[in-house]
């Protein structure tokens, strides 16, 4: 017998203790169940938590993949980056939407099925893709659009579609210390326990924070460690791990968190992805060495809503630790060394990349990045110290932890210790995941792909740097080009005006709309770059771009904002002409199609003479 | 060195406005006898010709809503050296624009041929001689470059002389409070 | 002695623990803001308050006074961008002050007025938004949100209702009422609420109360918005209690 919707939802509540800090994981089970967040649904779900209504219709509002309208049973998503555009979504996307009958972003007339475009699902080594109900599909092709339309047309539920559409790639083209690294699991956590000295070991794990300070020196000695390796943040920023973890173990308060952020939302970065695939243990066992060393006896994945799939092996390998006392309370028989991890699912938003919005929305909350300081370290989440890193960073301390700071630090350069991994796609033979020491020049990165006839590369994503060939001898580190991970290749055919575009759609779409300058200047800049796009910009439109882009970087509240001008002052800098090849004059072009705004008022009136037409030119 | 001492040419025009801007100008009142000593009308209400000459500046009233405002304003940006937006219709569309959320399909099916009074089987004309409405209502600083602004619904009279003897004497137009308003 | 810092020069004292907008506001010195007010979090999110700390861009309402900062508010090139911030809200919105009830006693038109915003600038959005009338006294005219928040803070931090949030992202991102049908009248708002007075420009509206003063003694008839610097008041405890 069919379960009422009732019962349906009241076994999600249940699930997560009617705990609206939940609320995040509450809406998608509840869609996954329901299909679709109605009105009443909000209400049953606010009630039910104890929020005010609007707070959780607010969040269900914020999240692209939670919908408060039916989306159709199928809901086929296709990943927008510029780099599923270089293999041709959008003709794909037209195919499909022609084969089902159906416009973008609308929901077919018998409610079945809607297809619609999404920011970059981390894909890209393997594109087109496609999320279908949120599941990832790789490497699309006119092939697939027709039969994918047709198993919609027939209502083949997508658990009965063939599973070779699914497989998604690793792809790792170069390993180093991380990805070829052989430990076994609970390895790096025994190292670490065992760098206490004896007088130390009777110690509690946690016991500096229950008033015996500097005695206990277990979990000190692994911060000394992580702060010798020199280990800096793999999300972009950079920041030194060790300080983070420090700053965090000294907060006063008696609870602590440790968040892994795998929110990998920048377009072009994937790495973050093969990592949990192929390393889903070193990471945990690095969350749980950030644990040993702050104090923390709960963690948290914050996997992005894209790598729903993901979920539950991830969950496994949870599992499996715990069996193995890698996890639980007494971990490898330390008593009171206590730390579990949960996974967190996102749901579309590339702001909670950003920690403080990260921790918004595990806390069930729109995502709006935070006021600092406070810190997420003295402040974080549900208001107590939390150590944010990147998925790549807890691989690294989980080294670290074993094989000792010197060792690491003596990998890369005098600043940028250890190694790499970047994304690499776009026009290469080879894309997929490369792992380097730091120092590696892109020219090194290119060859490696074999790439040829390079145009530019965006390092880092859209939010990074636009690099173009006379800059190929740079070096991915600190000192010169910082990087979360993203390497996008671009050669000779392709236009970098379209590139620049394609990143002002994604911001526009991304911007949280928190701040005025973000909020609107991101839509301000996509416009000007459709008005040009289309043939009718001018000077002035370039003119613009600057003005609109000084305020965001000078206003912005937080890290989009501030570089969401990048990929356009940076293709204005160096790829200029892409812009003014597609002026129409020096001096002022309308900012709509005067004529095409005609356009109603002929078909009513059935006009067609000179006068019901306007040169969109003077 | 002395500024040329010839008459400014200005002309002025009510697009999608209600000639309020203009009645605000005439409101500057027996300064008109003053003002004619330091310009000549071009094509203007208060002049009747018909099309714009060579001008030093042109003063718009009104947004833009339909084909017919396009040519003027293009006629009036092709010849007036400084076109200035006068009042809150030119500035930002104003009351005309607050047709924009409604399609212009509804609105003119409405007018012309479902509202109550209308005589049985009226339709939306077609006459070649009427011009046809754009989809919505636009400022004039979307079609075509605008130097500057003066808001106001209408813009004061003293604002309007303020704004004209500043810049017939070489100023930089500034509107203190109490001529700055946008209503 | 110690707690003083400067804003374009001049000597701001300050208590330990005030933002550099309070401090502000306490000597007199007028900051343009929309989001901010005196009885409620900061949150800096209008961001027309942004001046520059020792050589920095910073939201003052929420930057804690330092002694010593150098503080840069009132200069062209901030100024320039506040403007811009202006026009980017005017545009974002409907705003058409001559049929506005809030017109002369706005604040977002009175802030265009100060630093001389004489267009909107930009290319106009025209977003269609709604307005609710569905309650007996009170109406919402969605077309004129800048999203400041302060309603929401009123609501949750005096009235104890949450009668209104945000939904939406981005551009997206829209006023909503504590209610299932969406509509005001099915929440408990009430005309006396702390909520129904704080709105900066004309959303949350009184009915039957429009255009009551006549033109030329409305707030910012009488003076122009930087003359009339609400000098910073600490807030009474009722009010700050912790939400």
């Amino acid at each position: 017998m069919p379960k009422s919707p009732e019962n349906l939802l009241n076994n999600v509540l249940d699930r997560y203790e009617r705990n609206g800090n939940r609320l995040m994981q509450i809406l998608r089970e509840t869609q996954e169940a329901l299909g679709w967040l109605s009105p009443e649904t909000i209400t049953a779900i606010a009630k039910s938590i104890g929020w005010p209504r609007a707070k959780v219709e607010g969040t269900a509002g914020f999240y692209s993949f939670f919908h408060n309208q039916p989306m159709g049973r199928y809901r086929v998503l296709w990943s927008d980056n510029i780099t599923d555009r270089m293999l041709g979504n959008i003709n794909l996307m037209q195919a499909m939407c022609e084969k089902l009958w159906l416009e973008p972003g609308r929901v077919s007339e018998d409610g079945l099925v809607s297809v619609d475009t999404t920011s970059c699902t981390g894909m890209c080594d393997q594109g087109p893709a496609v999320l279908v109900n949120y599941r990832a599909v790789t490497r699309m092709t006119q092939e697939r659009v027709t039969q994918m339309a047709e198993l919609i047309q027939k209502q083949i539920p997508v658990a009965e579609w063939p599973t070779d559409w699914f497989r998604v790639d690793d792809n790792v083209r170069r390993g180093d210390i991380l990805l070829n690294n052989a430990m076994r699991p609970g390895e790096a956590l025994k190292a670490a326990l065992a760098r206490e000295t004896e007088q130390e070991s009777a110690a509690n794990a946690r016991s500096w924070r229950e008033g015996v300070g500097a005695a206990a020196h277990g979990p000190s000695a692994v911060l000394e460690e992580i702060k010798k390796s020199n280990l800096r943040g793999r999300g972009g920023a950079g920041f030194t791990t060790g300080i983070k973890w420090e700053a965090c173990r000294h907060a006063p308060g008696d609870e602590r968190y440790v968040v892994c952020n795998a929110d990998e939302g920048e377009p072009g970065t994937f790495k973050d992805r093969v990592l949990l695939t192929r390393q889903a243990h070193l990471v945990f066992e690095g969350m749980t060495v950030a644990a040993y060393s702050v104090g923390a006896k709960k963690g948290y994945v914050y996997l992005r809503g894209e790598y729903r799939y993901l979920l539950d092996p991830l969950k496994s390998v949870l599992t499996a630790r715990h069996d193995a006392g890698l996890l639980g309370a007494n971990i490898l028989g330390r008593r009171g060394f206590d730390f579990d991890i949960e996974v967190h699912l996102g749901a579309g938003a590339y702001v909670c990349g950003e920690e403080s919005a990260l921790i918004e929305s595990l806390e069930g909350k729109r995502g709006i990045p935070r006021n600092r300081p406070p810190y997420p370290v003295t402040a974080g989440f549900l208001g107590k110290p939390t150590v944010v890193n990147n998925v790549e960073t807890f691989a690294a301390a989980a080294l670290i932890a074993a094989k000792g700071g010197d060792w690491y630090r003596g990998i890369g350069t005098t600043k940028s210790a250890g190694t790499k991994l970047l994304s690499v796609s776009g026009d290469v033979e080879r894309p997929g995941i490369y792992e380097y020491p730091f120092g590696v020049t892109v020219a090194e990165v290119l060859a490696d792909a074999r790439a040829t006839e390079t145009q530019a590369v965006q390092i880092s994503g859209p939010s990074g740097i636009c690099v173009a060939d006379n800059e190929f001898g740079r070096r991915i580190a600190f000192e010169d080009i910082p990087t979360a991970g993203a390497f996008m290749v671009f050669d000779r055919s392709r236009d970098m005006f379209e590139v620049a575009r394609n990143f002002a759609q994604f911001f526009a779409h991304e911007s949280c709309g928190f701040c005025t300058p973000c909020r609107v200047g991101t839509t301000l800049l996509k416009n000007l770059m459709n008005k040009i796009g289309d043939g009718h910009g001018t000077q002035v439109d370039i003119n613009e771009i600057y003005q609109v882009s000084r305020v965001m970087q000078t206003a912005a509240h937080c890290g989009l904002g501030h570089t969401a001008p990048h990929p356009l002052l940076d293709t204005l800098e160096k790829f200029r002409p892409a812009y003014e090849r597609r002026l129409k004059n020096l001096t002022f072009q309308p900012a709509f199609d005067l004529d095409g705004a005609l356009a109603q008022a002929r078909q009513m009136t059935g006009r067609d003479d000179l006068a019901a037409h306007l040169e969109n030119a003077e | 060195m002395n500024a040329p001492n010839r008459k400014l040419r200005v002309a002025t025009t009510s697009l999608a406005g209600c000639f309020g801007c203009h009645m605000s100008f005439l409101d500057i009142d027996e300064r008109i006898l003053k003002l004619v000593e330091l310009v000549e009308f071009d094509r203007s209400p208060i002049t009747d010709i018909k099309h714009c000459g060579p001008c030093d500046l042109g003063l718009i009233e009104g947004g833009v809503c339909n084909a017919e405002n396009v040519h003027v304003l293009r006629e009036f940006r092709a010849n007036c050296k400084i076109l200035v937006a006068l009042g809150a219709c030119a500035v930002n569309g104003g009351l005309p624009a607050q047709r924009n959320h409604l399609d212009l399909r509804d609105i003119l099916e409405e007018v012309y041929e479902t509202e109550g009074g209308l005589a049985r089987g009226s339709k939306i004309p077609n006459d070649p001689e009427l011009p046809l409405p754009l989809d919505k209502v636009h400022p004039i600083h979307e079609v075509v470059k605008i130097d500057y602004y003066l808001p106001g619904c209408p813009p004061p009279a003293d604002a309007i002389w303020k704004f004209l003897t500043d810049l017939i004497a070489g100023r930089t137009p500034v509107m203190g409070h109490g001529l700055l308003h946008y209503d | 002695m110690s707690n003083v810092f400067t804003i374009d020069g001049q000597e701001i004292p300050f208590e330990p623990g005030q933002s550099v907008m309070q401090a502000a506001l306490t000597a007199g010195v007028f900051v343009p803001h929309l989001c901010y007010h005196p009885e409620f979090r900061p949150h800096g999110s209008c961001k027309l308050c942004t001046m520059k700390v020792n050589g920095r861009p910073a939201t003052s309402c929420t930057t804690p006074a330092a002694a010593g900062m150098e503080v840069e508010n009132n200069t062209t090139e901030i100024n320039d961008k506040r403007r811009m911030l202006i026009q980017m809200l005017l545009v974002e919105g409907n705003h058409f002050c001559p049929s506005c009830e809030k017109s002369g006693n706005c604040k977002l038109q009175a802030l265009g007025y100060a630093l001389g915003v004489m267009s909107p600038h930009f290319t106009e959005f025209f977003p269609d938004r709604p307005v609710d009338f569905s309650h007996p006294e009170m109406l919402l005219d969605f077309n004129r949100c800048i999203l400041c928040e302060l309603c929401i803070r009123a609501s949750a931090e005096v009235d104890k209702k949450n009668v209104f949030a945000l939904s939406g992202r981005g551009l997206k991102k829209h006023l909503i009422v504590n209610a299932e049908s969406g509509r005001l009248a099915d929440t408990d708002f009430a005309v006396t609420d702390k909520a129904a007075e704080v709105c900066p420009v004309g959303v949350i509206l009184r009915k039957r109360h429009g255009f009551a003063v006549p033109i030329g003694q409305r707030t910012y008839d009488l003076k122009p918005i930087n003359e009339q610097v609400e000098r910073f008041k600490p807030v009474t405890p009722a009010t700050k209690e912790k939400v």
